[in-house]
């Protein structure tokens, strides 16, 4: 990560951007998704959803993929995987419902070629991995960390709303223990500093609980949150409308609920009851508003999903919308808005 | 009108300037600068439904029916679009100086054969959309160009007046007899190719007819090219839900995406077998299908 380090050193050296001169002050985009030790300085917050992107050539056509704060990748397991039949989507109010089935090359074809491409654009890259056991996460963790562009990679986002094998596949997330299990694996096959960020799901009783068992197990930050599940029935052939009967549902629809978890964990965090940790936010951003208000209740960095199927260059876009919105709002700096909302 | 030309495609606030019925559809002309100079026959463009803030975010993606770089207005783009759910029923109803925004050109087209071989164009509905195009390109080339045209009723028929200045014959059938043979384009799809000696057929339409008319292609020592329908949320690669099993050329089965790696394929190269029921599994045999059975 030797170019991360080029940037000012520590989160306090990134407290003093001048205005550039132009029409109003500059918004500082800067953000850090470190692990508090060594930082991991982003120049802004913007990234693409897992899943929601590829993995880099399609939107690449649209848009420079290194303008992007972090481009996230498709989930990659250890295999190659053919994901489901179709249909794999509906379209819901606000929003669609979605299962594919993690389709992927498997990590060995992925660093070879999608992780090179990405490198090669200068992009640095959030690498989401998922696994049906604790020991496959901890193997394509490694194939990862031990391949030759290991450098563009800016963290590990964990994938755990995936079928646990070994628990008649109930999924990572909703069990705090085996969440935990993934994340002590993980972190030891991969290098100390390298941010591992648990994306959690939202389907669960309570979210702290699944946060802090995740950042005590070697998480250094959380995405939130995951699809949430959902279910269509298409009423002309009278079955379920997607091929694996229930799905993903995503979309601003979702947005309140992200919300909601940016906000339970983050007040937990102030309150001494979980560490502090970056936050990456995600569900529903279609706009810059929709950022900030992710922002404002506790995330550093937000990640743009379905919105993205709208607008291939909506990513790009709610960056600069989001540099207006705190221009607008006196903000010298995207870090100054992080947690807003919540009380002084 | 803003824009962002991105070398191959480009995203577009797309100004409709004309509007009409056409049998059961819509035939729609935008002013979409960029698209007409980069598009060729069989690509498609998506468009978005609803404006910025509209509840329905994907897009919906039509084959263009033709194109005209330099127009009164600049570049327009033409697409016939069936009124069958709220998406599609939103931009039917978009009058003349509405907009929406059009990313395009998507997709791979039709390759077209080197030697001026004859060909027999093959539509189901309205899907015979982007075969005038087409047939124009081809018969550019020498190629003598034949087209069937098939649907259940004389209204949902598409372009017959087109075809008979397109192609140099034509073929209507109606599973009613409203107009032309009456029966499916599979019954005279044979006869066609045979009697024209035609090499390549292209097709587009349900998928069901893309099965049979691959069948009769080969049973007739022909090249099937089909353009699929299949249902997408993005149209540029990124969501993969339009997935469907395709032998490459090195014989395996992969899930692939139709926006991207499509929509025409070669007939012969979908697994038809796969298909079920308005349903798609993925093949045993197909690329990842044994990490699936993992977990």
């Amino acid at each position: 990560m030797a170019h991360l380090t080029d940037s000012p050193a520590g989160s306090a050296g990134m407290d003093d951007q001048q205005s550039e001169g132009q029409v109003g002050r500059q918004v500082d985009l800067r953000v850090d998704i470190g692990n508090g030790r060594a930082p991991v300085v982003l120049p802004n917050p913007l990234m693409t959803a897992s899943g929601c992107a590829a993995n880099g050539p399609e939107l690449h056509r649209f848009f420079d993929v290194a303008e992007l704060g972090a481009f996230v990748t498709k989930s990659v397991m250890r295999e190659p995987r053919s994901g489901r039949g179709t249909p794999r989507m509906a379209e819901t109010p606000s929003g669609m419902l979605n299962s594919i089935g993690l389709q992927g090359p498997g990590i060995a074809a992925f660093v070879e070629k999608d992780l090179a491409w990405l490198a090669e654009r200068g992009a640095r890259v959030l690498v989401s991995i998922a696994g049906g056991s604790a020991t496959e996460f901890a193997e394509v963790a490694g194939t990862l960390a031990v391949s030759p562009h290991f450098s563009s990679v800016v963290g590990v986002e964990v994938n755990i709303s995936c079928p646990n094998v070994a628990n008649r596949g109930q999924v990572f997330a909703c069990d705090p223990g085996a969440s935990a299990r993934v994340m002590t694996l993980v972190r030891e096959a991969l290098p100390r500093d390298t941010p591992i960020i648990a994306k959690l799901s939202p389907d669960v009783t309570d979210i702290v609980h699944v946060a802090a068992a995740c950042l005590k197990a070697g998480a250094t930050g959380l995405t939130m949150i995951n699809t949430t599940l959902g279910m269509v029935i298409d009423l002309d052939r009278m079955r379920p409308q997607v091929a694996g009967v229930t799905g993903g549902l995503s979309g601003p629809a979702v947005r309140p609920i992200a919300v909601r978890a940016i906000w339970q964990v983050t007040s937990a965090m102030r309150d001494g009851r979980l560490p502090t940790a970056p936050i990456i936010g995600v569900g529903g951003v279609r706009s810059g508003r929709d950022a900030l208000e992710l922002i404002a209740a506790g995330a550093t960095a937000v990640q743009v999903g379905t919105a993205t199927f709208n607008d291939p260059l909506a990513a790009v876009r709610v960056r600069d919308e989001l540099a207006a919105e705190l221009g607008t709002r006196g903000y010298a700096s995207v870090r100054d808005a992080v947690g807003a909302a919540h009380p002084r | 009108m803003s824009t962002e030309v991105v070398r191959d495609v480009v995203s577009v606030t797309g100004e409709l300037v004309a509007t009409r019925r056409a049998g059961a559809y819509h035939h729609l002309t935008f002013v979409a600068p960029g698209i007409a100079e980069l598009a060729r026959p069989g690509q498609f463009v998506a468009l978005s439904v609803g404006g910025p803030t509209s509840a329905h975010l994907l897009r919906r993606c039509f084959s263009i029916h033709q194109v005209t770089p330099s127009g009164t207005y600049g570049g327009t783009v033409d697409v016939v679009i069936s009124a069958v759910g709220p998406g599609t029923e939103w931009i039917t109803a978009l009058r003349p100086h509405d907009t929406t925004s059009i990313i395009g050109p998507l997709g791979r087209p039709f390759p077209l054969p080197v030697q001026p071989v004859p060909c027999v164009l093959v539509g189901g509905g309205y899907g015979s959309a982007p075969l005038f195009w087409l047939a124009e390109r081809l018969r550019e080339r020498g190629c003598r160009v034949e087209m069937v045209l098939g649907a259940a009723t004389e209204s949902r028929l598409f372009g017959v007046v087109d075809a008979r200045r397109s192609a140099d014959a034509v073929t209507v059938c109606t599973d009613d007899g409203s107009l032309g043979h009456q029966g499916w384009v599979s019954d005279v799809l044979g006869d066609v190719i045979t009697r024209s000696g035609s090499q390549v057929v292209y097709a587009c339409g349900p998928m069901g007819m893309l099965e049979s008319v691959t069948t009769i292609a080969q049973e007739r020592g022909a090249v099937a090219q089909v353009a699929v329908e299949e249902a997408m949320a993005c149209g540029v690669g990124v969501c993969m839900t339009c997935v469907m099993p395709v032998r490459g050329a090195d014989g395996a089965t992969r899930m692939v995406r139709s926006c991207v790696e499509g929509p025409v394929f070669r007939g012969d190269r979908v697994r038809w077998d796969a298909f079920s029921g308005g349903l798609c599994a993925v093949p045993e045999d197909a690329v990842g299908a044994a990490g699936m059975r993992a977990h």
